[in-house]
Protein backbone atom coordinates (compact mmCIF):
# COMPACT_ATOMS: atom_id res chain seq x y z
CA UNK A 1 0.00 0.00 0.00
CA UNK A 2 3.17 2.08 0.77
CA UNK A 3 3.95 1.36 -2.75
CA UNK A 4 0.82 2.55 -4.50
CA UNK A 5 0.85 6.08 -2.28
CA UNK A 6 3.86 7.52 -3.51
CA UNK A 7 3.22 6.13 -7.16
CA UNK A 8 -0.13 7.93 -7.46
CA UNK A 9 0.83 11.46 -7.01
CA UNK A 10 4.17 10.99 -10.30
CA UNK A 11 1.45 9.02 -12.36
CA UNK A 12 -0.86 12.01 -11.61
CA UNK A 13 1.67 14.85 -12.84
CA UNK A 14 2.13 13.14 -16.05
CA UNK A 15 -0.97 13.15 -16.74
CA UNK A 16 -1.23 16.38 -15.80
CA UNK A 17 0.96 17.63 -18.01
CA UNK A 18 0.05 15.01 -21.08
CA UNK A 19 -3.23 17.08 -20.46
CA UNK A 20 -1.86 20.50 -20.27
CA UNK A 21 -0.23 19.82 -23.73
CA UNK A 22 -3.02 18.58 -25.41
CA UNK A 23 -5.27 21.10 -24.37
CA UNK A 24 -2.92 23.73 -26.52
CA UNK A 25 -3.16 21.65 -29.15
CA UNK A 26 -6.73 21.95 -29.09
CA UNK A 27 -6.99 25.23 -28.73
CA UNK A 28 -4.91 26.06 -31.89
CA UNK A 29 -6.85 25.86 -34.42
CA UNK A 30 -9.04 28.87 -32.78
CA UNK A 31 -6.26 30.96 -31.46
CA UNK A 32 -4.77 30.93 -34.83
CA UNK A 33 -7.87 32.45 -36.27
CA UNK A 34 -8.16 34.86 -33.45
CA UNK A 35 -4.32 35.90 -34.24
CA UNK A 36 -4.74 36.43 -38.13
CA UNK A 37 -7.97 38.48 -37.20
CA UNK A 38 -5.52 41.08 -36.06
CA UNK A 39 -3.61 40.78 -39.54
CA UNK A 40 -3.07 42.66 -42.24
CA UNK A 41 -4.73 40.58 -45.08
CA UNK A 42 -1.47 40.84 -47.26
CA UNK A 43 0.45 38.59 -44.62
CA UNK A 44 -2.78 35.92 -43.74
CA UNK A 45 -1.80 33.29 -46.72
CA UNK A 46 2.10 33.76 -46.60
CA UNK A 47 2.35 34.01 -42.83
CA UNK A 48 -0.20 32.74 -40.94
CA UNK A 49 1.88 31.37 -38.08
CA UNK A 50 3.19 34.82 -36.82
CA UNK A 51 2.41 36.80 -34.36
CA UNK A 52 0.89 40.28 -36.15
CA UNK A 53 3.44 43.09 -35.17
CA UNK A 54 5.01 45.92 -37.27
CA UNK A 55 3.18 46.30 -40.37
CA UNK A 56 1.82 43.48 -40.22
CA UNK A 57 -0.84 44.48 -37.41
CA UNK A 58 -3.63 46.54 -38.37
CA UNK A 59 -5.80 46.73 -35.12
CA UNK A 60 -9.31 46.45 -35.72
CA UNK A 61 -9.53 47.21 -39.31
CA UNK A 62 -10.04 43.62 -39.88
CA UNK A 63 -13.58 43.65 -37.64
CA UNK A 64 -14.75 47.01 -38.51
CA UNK A 65 -14.19 45.31 -42.88
CA UNK A 66 -16.30 42.25 -41.83
CA UNK A 67 -18.74 43.67 -40.19
CA UNK A 68 -19.73 46.40 -42.15
CA UNK A 69 -19.01 45.06 -46.38
CA UNK A 70 -20.32 41.69 -46.56
CA UNK A 71 -23.76 42.57 -44.33
CA UNK A 72 -22.43 40.10 -42.00
CA UNK A 73 -23.75 42.55 -38.78
CA UNK A 74 -27.32 42.00 -40.57
CA UNK A 75 -26.77 38.82 -40.76
CA UNK A 76 -25.75 38.07 -37.21
CA UNK A 77 -29.16 40.18 -36.25
CA UNK A 78 -30.91 37.83 -38.47
CA UNK A 79 -29.54 34.44 -36.98
CA UNK A 80 -29.56 35.42 -33.66
CA UNK A 81 -33.52 36.36 -34.85
CA UNK A 82 -34.52 32.68 -36.24
CA UNK A 83 -32.60 30.94 -33.93
CA UNK A 84 -34.75 32.77 -30.76
CA UNK A 85 -37.78 32.53 -32.65
CA UNK A 86 -37.74 28.97 -34.26
CA UNK A 87 -36.28 27.47 -30.74
CA UNK A 88 -39.32 29.00 -28.70
CA UNK A 89 -41.54 27.69 -31.42
CA UNK A 90 -40.69 24.14 -31.04
CA UNK A 91 -40.41 24.19 -27.67
CA UNK A 92 -44.05 25.19 -27.63
CA UNK A 93 -45.54 23.03 -30.56
CA UNK A 94 -43.54 20.16 -29.81
CA UNK A 95 -44.47 20.00 -25.97
CA UNK A 96 -48.22 20.36 -26.55
CA UNK A 97 -47.73 18.09 -29.47
CA UNK A 98 -45.80 15.38 -27.34
CA UNK A 99 -48.15 15.40 -24.22
CA UNK A 100 -51.34 14.95 -26.54
CA UNK A 101 -49.93 12.25 -28.07
CA UNK A 102 -48.70 10.46 -24.91
CA UNK A 103 -52.07 11.21 -22.88
CA UNK A 104 -54.70 10.58 -25.83
CA UNK A 105 -53.76 7.16 -26.69
CA UNK A 106 -55.53 5.75 -29.89
CA UNK A 107 -54.06 4.38 -33.10
CA UNK A 108 -53.63 7.94 -34.54
CA UNK A 109 -51.62 9.54 -32.12
CA UNK A 110 -49.35 6.27 -31.87
CA UNK A 111 -48.95 6.39 -35.83
CA UNK A 112 -47.94 10.26 -35.39
CA UNK A 113 -45.35 9.55 -33.04
CA UNK A 114 -44.01 6.64 -35.32
CA UNK A 115 -43.56 9.56 -38.31
CA UNK A 116 -42.15 11.84 -35.91
CA UNK A 117 -39.18 9.36 -34.70
CA UNK A 118 -38.94 7.52 -38.39
CA UNK A 119 -38.58 11.26 -39.76
CA UNK A 120 -34.80 11.70 -37.67
CA UNK A 121 -33.20 9.27 -39.72
CA UNK A 122 -33.74 10.78 -42.78
CA UNK A 123 -31.15 12.75 -44.54
CA UNK A 124 -31.58 16.46 -45.14
CA UNK A 125 -30.54 15.93 -49.11
CA UNK A 126 -33.14 13.33 -49.29
CA UNK A 127 -36.01 16.48 -49.23
CA UNK A 128 -34.14 19.34 -49.63
CA UNK A 129 -34.70 20.17 -53.43
CA UNK A 130 -38.88 19.28 -52.77
CA UNK A 131 -38.94 21.31 -49.59
CA UNK A 132 -37.61 24.16 -51.48
CA UNK A 133 -39.62 23.86 -53.96
CA UNK A 134 -42.87 23.75 -51.31
CA UNK A 135 -41.85 26.50 -49.39
CA UNK A 136 -40.91 28.57 -52.35
CA UNK A 137 -44.58 28.21 -53.47
CA UNK A 138 -46.45 28.72 -50.42
CA UNK A 139 -44.32 32.16 -49.76
CA UNK A 140 -42.61 30.73 -46.73
CA UNK A 141 -38.96 31.61 -47.95
CA UNK A 142 -38.70 34.72 -45.61
CA UNK A 143 -37.00 35.17 -42.46
CA UNK A 144 -40.32 34.42 -41.03
CA UNK A 145 -41.66 31.43 -42.59
CA UNK A 146 -38.11 29.98 -42.47
CA UNK A 147 -39.04 29.61 -38.47
CA UNK A 148 -42.25 26.86 -39.29
CA UNK A 149 -39.60 25.44 -41.66
CA UNK A 150 -37.34 24.75 -38.51
CA UNK A 151 -40.55 23.12 -36.75
CA UNK A 152 -41.46 20.72 -39.27
CA UNK A 153 -37.91 19.40 -39.52
CA UNK A 154 -37.39 19.60 -35.51
CA UNK A 155 -40.59 18.23 -34.85
CA UNK A 156 -38.87 14.77 -34.90
CA UNK A 157 -36.40 15.11 -32.23
CA UNK A 158 -38.20 17.24 -30.02
CA UNK A 159 -41.18 15.03 -29.52
CA UNK A 160 -38.90 12.09 -29.16
CA UNK A 161 -37.50 13.55 -26.27
CA UNK A 162 -40.84 15.44 -24.83
CA UNK A 163 -42.31 11.83 -25.14
CA UNK A 164 -39.97 10.17 -23.31
CA UNK A 165 -40.10 12.41 -20.31
CA UNK A 166 -43.66 12.75 -20.05
CA UNK A 167 -44.45 9.18 -19.62
CA UNK A 168 -42.64 9.01 -16.92
CA UNK A 169 -45.17 11.96 -15.31
CA UNK A 170 -47.38 10.04 -13.13
CA UNK A 171 -51.39 11.33 -14.31
CA UNK A 172 -52.27 12.19 -10.55
CA UNK A 173 -51.21 15.90 -11.03
CA UNK A 174 -53.80 16.42 -14.29
CA UNK A 175 -56.48 14.56 -12.74
CA UNK A 176 -56.58 16.52 -10.02
CA UNK A 177 -56.06 19.54 -11.91
CA UNK A 178 -58.76 18.37 -14.12
CA UNK A 179 -60.96 17.89 -10.93
CA UNK A 180 -60.17 21.08 -9.47
CA UNK A 181 -61.74 22.38 -13.36
CA UNK A 182 -58.53 23.10 -15.47
CA UNK A 183 -59.16 22.70 -19.33
CA UNK A 184 -56.59 21.03 -20.55
CA UNK A 185 -54.40 24.08 -21.93
CA UNK A 186 -54.68 25.34 -18.45
CA UNK A 187 -53.59 21.67 -17.03
CA UNK A 188 -51.00 21.79 -19.37
CA UNK A 189 -49.09 25.38 -19.16
CA UNK A 190 -49.66 25.62 -15.60
CA UNK A 191 -48.95 22.06 -14.38
CA UNK A 192 -47.33 20.10 -16.55
CA UNK A 193 -44.85 22.83 -18.69
CA UNK A 194 -42.89 23.79 -15.46
CA UNK A 195 -42.60 19.71 -15.13
CA UNK A 196 -41.08 19.81 -18.33
CA UNK A 197 -38.07 22.42 -17.59
CA UNK A 198 -34.80 20.26 -17.63
CA UNK A 199 -36.38 18.23 -20.49
CA UNK A 200 -37.02 21.71 -22.17
CA UNK A 201 -33.51 23.08 -21.67
CA UNK A 202 -32.09 20.18 -23.52
CA UNK A 203 -34.52 20.28 -26.43
CA UNK A 204 -33.81 24.31 -26.53
CA UNK A 205 -30.35 23.85 -26.31
CA UNK A 206 -30.18 20.80 -29.23
CA UNK A 207 -32.16 22.76 -31.14
CA UNK A 208 -30.60 25.92 -30.99
CA UNK A 209 -26.58 24.92 -31.59
CA UNK A 210 -28.58 23.28 -35.15
CA UNK A 211 -30.39 26.18 -35.84
CA UNK A 212 -27.53 28.66 -35.23
CA UNK A 213 -25.17 26.68 -37.18
CA UNK A 214 -27.12 25.13 -39.85
CA UNK A 215 -25.84 26.10 -43.32
CA UNK A 216 -28.07 24.58 -45.84
CA UNK A 217 -31.10 24.75 -44.98
CA UNK A 218 -30.88 29.04 -44.67
CA UNK A 219 -29.21 29.17 -47.71
CA UNK A 220 -31.97 26.99 -49.85
CA UNK A 221 -34.56 29.00 -48.42
CA UNK A 222 -33.61 32.52 -48.11
CA UNK A 223 -31.15 32.41 -50.65
CA UNK A 224 -28.18 35.14 -50.69
CA UNK A 225 -30.27 38.19 -49.95
CA UNK A 226 -30.87 37.79 -46.10
CA UNK A 227 -28.21 35.68 -45.46
CA UNK A 228 -27.30 33.55 -41.80
CA UNK A 229 -24.14 33.81 -40.20
CA UNK A 230 -22.74 30.96 -41.61
CA UNK A 231 -24.22 31.61 -44.76
CA UNK A 232 -22.33 35.04 -44.87
CA UNK A 233 -19.01 33.23 -44.02
CA UNK A 234 -19.37 30.71 -47.05
CA UNK A 235 -20.51 33.22 -49.13
CA UNK A 236 -17.61 35.70 -48.46
CA UNK A 237 -14.89 33.07 -49.24
CA UNK A 238 -16.29 31.69 -52.55
CA UNK A 239 -17.56 34.84 -53.65
CA UNK A 240 -14.89 36.48 -55.42
CA UNK A 241 -12.13 34.55 -56.84
CA UNK A 242 -8.74 36.09 -55.42
CA UNK A 243 -10.17 39.17 -54.63
CA UNK A 244 -11.66 37.82 -50.86
CA UNK A 245 -10.83 39.87 -48.18
CA UNK A 246 -8.57 37.25 -46.15
CA UNK A 247 -8.28 40.04 -43.18
CA UNK A 248 -12.69 40.39 -42.83
CA UNK A 249 -13.08 36.72 -43.02
CA UNK A 250 -11.01 35.91 -39.95
CA UNK A 251 -13.00 38.79 -38.19
CA UNK A 252 -15.87 37.18 -39.48
CA UNK A 253 -14.62 33.31 -38.15
CA UNK A 254 -13.87 34.89 -34.53
CA UNK A 255 -17.14 37.03 -34.44
CA UNK A 256 -19.14 33.59 -35.40
CA UNK A 257 -17.19 31.83 -32.62
CA UNK A 258 -17.72 34.31 -30.01
CA UNK A 259 -21.00 33.90 -29.34
CA UNK A 260 -20.79 30.15 -29.06
CA UNK A 261 -17.85 30.08 -26.96
CA UNK A 262 -19.88 32.71 -24.54
CA UNK A 263 -22.88 30.90 -24.62
CA UNK A 264 -20.67 27.84 -23.65
CA UNK A 265 -19.49 29.84 -20.47
CA UNK A 266 -22.81 30.45 -19.31
CA UNK A 267 -24.05 27.37 -19.79
CA UNK A 268 -21.88 25.03 -20.11
CA UNK A 269 -23.41 22.06 -17.26
CA UNK A 270 -26.72 22.28 -19.42
CA UNK A 271 -25.07 22.17 -22.65
CA UNK A 272 -23.19 19.03 -22.18
CA UNK A 273 -25.78 16.97 -20.07
CA UNK A 274 -28.25 18.27 -22.79
CA UNK A 275 -25.87 16.91 -25.67
CA UNK A 276 -25.11 13.40 -23.45
CA UNK A 277 -28.96 12.88 -23.08
CA UNK A 278 -29.52 13.63 -26.70
CA UNK A 279 -27.45 11.62 -28.04
CA UNK A 280 -28.08 8.58 -25.94
CA UNK A 281 -31.95 9.01 -26.81
CA UNK A 282 -31.62 9.81 -30.40
CA UNK B 1 -58.91 12.31 -20.89
CA UNK B 2 -61.87 12.28 -23.72
CA UNK B 3 -61.75 15.97 -22.80
CA UNK B 4 -58.19 16.55 -23.99
CA UNK B 5 -58.71 14.88 -27.88
CA UNK B 6 -61.48 18.09 -28.31
CA UNK B 7 -58.45 20.03 -27.97
CA UNK B 8 -56.75 18.49 -31.11
CA UNK B 9 -56.44 21.82 -33.46
CA UNK B 10 -54.45 23.61 -30.60
CA UNK B 11 -52.10 20.94 -29.32
CA UNK B 12 -50.89 19.22 -32.54
CA UNK B 13 -52.58 21.04 -35.47
CA UNK B 14 -49.76 23.37 -35.62
CA UNK B 15 -46.85 21.05 -35.23
CA UNK B 16 -48.24 18.58 -37.39
CA UNK B 17 -49.18 21.23 -40.24
CA UNK B 18 -45.54 22.09 -40.15
CA UNK B 19 -44.38 19.08 -40.20
CA UNK B 20 -46.67 17.68 -42.97
CA UNK B 21 -45.67 20.46 -45.74
CA UNK B 22 -42.09 20.78 -45.19
CA UNK B 23 -41.35 17.06 -44.27
CA UNK B 24 -43.75 14.39 -45.14
CA UNK B 25 -44.76 16.40 -48.49
CA UNK B 26 -41.84 16.79 -49.57
CA UNK B 27 -40.29 13.10 -48.72
CA UNK B 28 -43.08 11.68 -50.52
CA UNK B 29 -42.79 13.84 -53.91
CA UNK B 30 -38.63 12.97 -53.47
CA UNK B 31 -39.31 9.81 -53.94
CA UNK B 32 -41.42 10.24 -56.70
CA UNK B 33 -39.35 12.29 -58.22
CA UNK B 34 -37.10 9.97 -58.46
CA UNK B 35 -38.40 7.77 -60.87
CA UNK B 36 -38.84 10.63 -63.56
CA UNK B 37 -37.01 13.21 -65.76
CA UNK B 38 -37.66 16.80 -64.45
CA UNK B 39 -36.07 20.33 -64.58
CA UNK B 40 -38.63 21.79 -62.01
CA UNK B 41 -40.72 19.56 -60.36
CA UNK B 42 -43.37 20.69 -62.66
CA UNK B 43 -42.23 19.49 -65.78
CA UNK B 44 -41.48 15.55 -64.61
CA UNK B 45 -41.98 13.00 -67.02
CA UNK B 46 -41.88 9.39 -65.85
CA UNK B 47 -38.61 7.43 -66.48
CA UNK B 48 -38.76 4.31 -64.23
CA UNK B 49 -35.44 3.52 -62.89
CA UNK B 50 -33.60 5.20 -65.54
CA UNK B 51 -31.77 8.17 -62.80
CA UNK B 52 -30.99 5.22 -60.57
CA UNK B 53 -28.96 2.94 -63.41
CA UNK B 54 -27.74 6.40 -64.78
CA UNK B 55 -26.50 7.31 -60.86
CA UNK B 56 -24.55 3.84 -61.06
CA UNK B 57 -23.00 4.13 -64.71
CA UNK B 58 -22.92 7.33 -66.16
CA UNK B 59 -21.87 8.95 -63.34
CA UNK B 60 -18.24 7.65 -62.12
CA UNK B 61 -18.13 10.21 -59.29
CA UNK B 62 -21.02 8.79 -57.60
CA UNK B 63 -19.70 5.62 -56.87
CA UNK B 64 -16.42 7.50 -56.10
CA UNK B 65 -18.08 9.66 -53.75
CA UNK B 66 -19.67 6.66 -51.74
CA UNK B 67 -16.33 4.55 -51.64
CA UNK B 68 -14.28 7.61 -50.21
CA UNK B 69 -17.09 8.40 -47.53
CA UNK B 70 -16.94 4.84 -46.63
CA UNK B 71 -13.46 5.17 -45.92
CA UNK B 72 -13.45 8.33 -44.52
CA UNK B 73 -16.49 6.76 -42.25
CA UNK B 74 -14.37 4.01 -41.30
CA UNK B 75 -11.04 5.62 -40.56
CA UNK B 76 -12.84 8.18 -38.64
CA UNK B 77 -15.40 6.07 -35.87
CA UNK B 78 -11.37 4.17 -35.29
CA UNK B 79 -9.84 7.05 -34.43
CA UNK B 80 -12.31 8.96 -32.92
CA UNK B 81 -13.48 6.30 -30.68
CA UNK B 82 -10.03 5.39 -29.74
CA UNK B 83 -8.84 8.61 -28.90
CA UNK B 84 -12.28 9.81 -27.29
CA UNK B 85 -12.14 6.72 -24.76
CA UNK B 86 -8.33 6.77 -24.10
CA UNK B 87 -8.81 10.81 -23.02
CA UNK B 88 -12.17 9.30 -21.07
CA UNK B 89 -9.59 6.91 -18.98
CA UNK B 90 -7.18 9.70 -18.38
CA UNK B 91 -10.31 12.18 -17.06
CA UNK B 92 -12.14 10.01 -14.88
CA UNK B 93 -8.77 10.35 -12.20
CA UNK B 94 -9.56 11.68 -9.13
CA UNK B 95 -7.09 14.44 -10.74
CA UNK B 96 -7.16 18.44 -10.16
CA UNK B 97 -8.77 19.94 -13.60
CA UNK B 98 -10.54 17.56 -14.64
CA UNK B 99 -13.47 19.66 -15.68
CA UNK B 100 -11.49 22.55 -16.91
CA UNK B 101 -10.27 19.59 -19.44
CA UNK B 102 -13.08 17.92 -20.40
CA UNK B 103 -14.69 21.93 -21.34
CA UNK B 104 -11.82 22.09 -23.37
CA UNK B 105 -11.84 19.00 -25.57
CA UNK B 106 -15.94 19.42 -25.58
CA UNK B 107 -15.46 23.15 -27.21
CA UNK B 108 -14.90 22.57 -30.93
CA UNK B 109 -17.85 20.44 -31.31
CA UNK B 110 -20.16 23.36 -30.65
CA UNK B 111 -18.85 25.11 -33.61
CA UNK B 112 -20.83 25.37 -36.88
CA UNK B 113 -19.26 23.13 -39.90
CA UNK B 114 -18.70 25.91 -42.32
CA UNK B 115 -16.62 27.94 -39.47
CA UNK B 116 -14.58 24.50 -38.14
CA UNK B 117 -13.82 23.84 -42.16
CA UNK B 118 -12.57 27.41 -42.46
CA UNK B 119 -10.81 27.28 -39.11
CA UNK B 120 -9.43 23.57 -40.39
CA UNK B 121 -8.64 25.49 -43.67
CA UNK B 122 -6.24 28.26 -42.67
CA UNK B 123 -4.23 25.67 -40.64
CA UNK B 124 -3.33 23.23 -43.15
CA UNK B 125 -2.59 25.58 -45.83
CA UNK B 126 -0.98 27.65 -43.29
CA UNK B 127 1.13 23.98 -42.98
CA UNK B 128 1.11 23.01 -46.23
CA UNK B 129 2.62 26.72 -47.69
CA UNK B 130 6.23 25.33 -46.15
CA UNK B 131 6.15 22.53 -48.97
CA UNK B 132 4.73 25.08 -51.60
CA UNK B 133 1.83 23.18 -51.82
CA UNK B 134 -1.97 23.22 -50.08
CA UNK B 135 -5.08 21.06 -49.19
CA UNK B 136 -6.11 21.13 -53.04
CA UNK B 137 -3.51 19.23 -54.80
CA UNK B 138 -3.62 15.81 -53.62
CA UNK B 139 -7.18 13.80 -52.52
CA UNK B 140 -4.80 11.98 -49.54
CA UNK B 141 -4.28 16.10 -48.23
CA UNK B 142 -8.40 16.22 -48.14
CA UNK B 143 -8.88 13.10 -46.84
CA UNK B 144 -6.79 13.49 -44.26
CA UNK B 145 -7.47 16.90 -43.62
CA UNK B 146 -11.14 15.78 -43.09
CA UNK B 147 -10.45 13.37 -40.58
CA UNK B 148 -8.34 15.37 -38.28
CA UNK B 149 -11.05 18.18 -38.43
CA UNK B 150 -13.54 15.04 -37.63
CA UNK B 151 -11.35 14.01 -34.53
CA UNK B 152 -10.99 17.97 -33.50
CA UNK B 153 -14.63 18.23 -33.75
CA UNK B 154 -16.18 14.82 -32.34
CA UNK B 155 -13.57 13.36 -29.92
CA UNK B 156 -14.89 15.76 -26.77
CA UNK B 157 -18.29 14.59 -27.87
CA UNK B 158 -17.74 11.44 -27.55
CA UNK B 159 -15.35 11.53 -24.24
CA UNK B 160 -18.00 12.71 -22.13
CA UNK B 161 -19.91 9.98 -22.82
CA UNK B 162 -17.65 7.35 -22.27
CA UNK B 163 -16.89 9.37 -19.30
CA UNK B 164 -20.05 8.93 -18.40
CA UNK B 165 -20.15 5.02 -19.02
CA UNK B 166 -16.70 4.74 -17.06
CA UNK B 167 -18.87 6.62 -13.94
CA UNK B 168 -21.27 3.87 -13.42
CA UNK B 169 -18.02 1.42 -13.34
CA UNK B 170 -18.22 0.57 -9.31
CA UNK B 171 -15.27 1.09 -7.59
CA UNK B 172 -15.48 -2.29 -5.29
CA UNK B 173 -15.60 -4.10 -8.52
CA UNK B 174 -11.97 -2.16 -9.63
CA UNK B 175 -10.98 -3.31 -6.00
CA UNK B 176 -11.92 -6.53 -6.21
CA UNK B 177 -9.58 -6.94 -9.44
CA UNK B 178 -6.68 -5.14 -8.17
CA UNK B 179 -6.61 -7.53 -5.10
CA UNK B 180 -6.93 -10.25 -7.07
CA UNK B 181 -3.41 -8.85 -9.04
CA UNK B 182 -5.30 -8.06 -12.50
CA UNK B 183 -2.77 -5.86 -14.55
CA UNK B 184 -4.22 -2.58 -15.36
CA UNK B 185 -4.93 -3.86 -19.57
CA UNK B 186 -6.81 -7.11 -18.31
CA UNK B 187 -8.86 -4.32 -16.04
CA UNK B 188 -9.65 -2.48 -18.95
CA UNK B 189 -10.51 -5.34 -21.45
CA UNK B 190 -12.10 -7.72 -18.99
CA UNK B 191 -13.80 -5.20 -16.26
CA UNK B 192 -14.52 -1.56 -17.83
CA UNK B 193 -14.90 -2.33 -21.32
CA UNK B 194 -17.87 -4.82 -20.96
CA UNK B 195 -19.55 -2.46 -18.86
CA UNK B 196 -19.32 0.33 -20.73
CA UNK B 197 -19.99 -1.55 -24.12
CA UNK B 198 -23.68 0.41 -23.99
CA UNK B 199 -21.53 3.94 -24.59
CA UNK B 200 -19.00 2.41 -27.06
CA UNK B 201 -22.44 1.46 -29.39
CA UNK B 202 -23.95 4.71 -29.49
CA UNK B 203 -20.72 6.83 -29.82
CA UNK B 204 -19.57 4.33 -32.82
CA UNK B 205 -23.40 5.09 -34.09
CA UNK B 206 -23.23 8.79 -33.30
CA UNK B 207 -19.90 9.22 -35.08
CA UNK B 208 -21.41 6.91 -38.25
CA UNK B 209 -23.94 9.29 -38.58
CA UNK B 210 -21.68 12.80 -38.38
CA UNK B 211 -19.28 11.84 -40.51
CA UNK B 212 -21.12 9.72 -43.08
CA UNK B 213 -24.14 12.22 -43.64
CA UNK B 214 -20.88 15.37 -43.44
CA UNK B 215 -21.79 18.22 -45.24
CA UNK B 216 -20.86 21.59 -43.98
CA UNK B 217 -17.39 20.70 -43.29
CA UNK B 218 -16.07 19.23 -46.71
CA UNK B 219 -17.54 21.75 -48.28
CA UNK B 220 -16.07 24.69 -46.52
CA UNK B 221 -12.45 22.38 -46.11
CA UNK B 222 -11.93 21.28 -49.87
CA UNK B 223 -15.44 21.82 -51.52
CA UNK B 224 -14.64 18.24 -53.24
CA UNK B 225 -11.46 19.52 -55.07
CA UNK B 226 -9.21 18.90 -56.65
CA UNK B 227 -11.66 17.20 -59.45
CA UNK B 228 -14.30 16.60 -57.03
CA UNK B 229 -12.34 13.67 -55.64
CA UNK B 230 -12.65 14.90 -52.38
CA UNK B 231 -15.96 14.95 -52.36
CA UNK B 232 -18.24 12.98 -49.71
CA UNK B 233 -21.74 11.59 -50.83
CA UNK B 234 -23.89 14.60 -49.30
CA UNK B 235 -22.03 16.95 -51.67
CA UNK B 236 -22.17 14.84 -54.69
CA UNK B 237 -26.06 14.36 -54.32
CA UNK B 238 -26.12 19.11 -54.09
CA UNK B 239 -23.72 18.68 -56.67
CA UNK B 240 -25.58 17.21 -58.87
CA UNK B 241 -28.83 18.71 -58.21
CA UNK B 242 -28.15 22.37 -58.59
CA UNK B 243 -24.35 21.87 -61.05
CA UNK B 244 -25.91 20.32 -63.32
CA UNK B 245 -28.60 20.94 -65.91
CA UNK B 246 -30.98 17.97 -66.79
CA UNK B 247 -29.78 16.26 -63.89
CA UNK B 248 -31.82 16.96 -61.37
CA UNK B 249 -33.43 12.97 -61.57
CA UNK B 250 -31.01 11.67 -60.96
CA UNK B 251 -30.12 14.04 -58.14
CA UNK B 252 -33.14 12.92 -56.43
CA UNK B 253 -32.46 9.01 -57.59
CA UNK B 254 -28.81 9.02 -55.44
CA UNK B 255 -30.74 11.19 -52.54
CA UNK B 256 -32.82 8.29 -51.99
CA UNK B 257 -30.22 5.69 -52.66
CA UNK B 258 -28.52 7.65 -49.77
CA UNK B 259 -31.09 7.66 -47.55
CA UNK B 260 -31.62 3.85 -47.85
CA UNK B 261 -28.44 3.40 -46.46
CA UNK B 262 -28.84 5.59 -44.00
CA UNK B 263 -32.42 4.13 -42.76
CA UNK B 264 -30.52 0.76 -42.90
CA UNK B 265 -27.45 1.72 -40.62
CA UNK B 266 -30.10 3.43 -38.32
CA UNK B 267 -32.22 -0.23 -38.37
CA UNK B 268 -29.32 -2.24 -37.39
CA UNK B 269 -28.59 0.50 -34.35
CA UNK B 270 -32.13 -0.04 -33.25
CA UNK B 271 -31.28 -3.92 -33.26
CA UNK B 272 -28.32 -4.16 -32.05
CA UNK B 273 -28.94 -1.62 -28.84
CA UNK B 274 -32.53 -3.31 -27.92
CA UNK B 275 -30.39 -6.81 -27.92
CA UNK B 276 -27.46 -5.21 -25.50
CA UNK B 277 -30.36 -4.30 -23.15
CA UNK B 278 -32.47 -7.43 -23.37
CA UNK B 279 -28.60 -9.21 -22.53
CA UNK B 280 -28.12 -6.97 -18.99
Amino acid sequence: MKKRHLQLPTMNTVVFDFLVLLAVLFFIPIALVFINSFKSRLFISSEPFSIPKGEMFVGLSNYIAGLTTAGFFQAFLRSAFITVFSVVLILVCTSMTSWFIVRVKNRFTKGLYYLFAFSMIVPFQMVMYTMTYVVNRLNFDNVLGINFVYLGFGAGLSVFMFTGFIKSIPLDLEEAAEIDGCNPLQTFFLIIFPVLKPTAITVAILNAMWIWNDYLLPYLVLGTDSKTVPVAIQIAMQGAYGATDYGGFMAMLVLAIIPIITFYLCAQKYIISGVISGAVKG
Amino acid sequence: MKKSARYFPIFVLPTLLAFTLFFIVPFLMGIGLSFTKFTTVTNAKWGGFENYIKAFTFDKEFLHALGFTSLFTIVSMITVNVFAFSLALLLVRKMHGTTFFRSVFFLPNLIGGIVLGYIWNLLINGVLSYFGVDITFKTQYGFWGLVVLTNWQLIGYMMVIYIAGLQNVPDELLEAAQIDGASPLTVLFKVKLPIVMPSVTICMFLTLANTFKMFDQNLALTAGAPENTTEMLALNIYNTFYGRVGWQGVGQAKAVIFFLIVALIAFLQLKLTSRKEIEQ
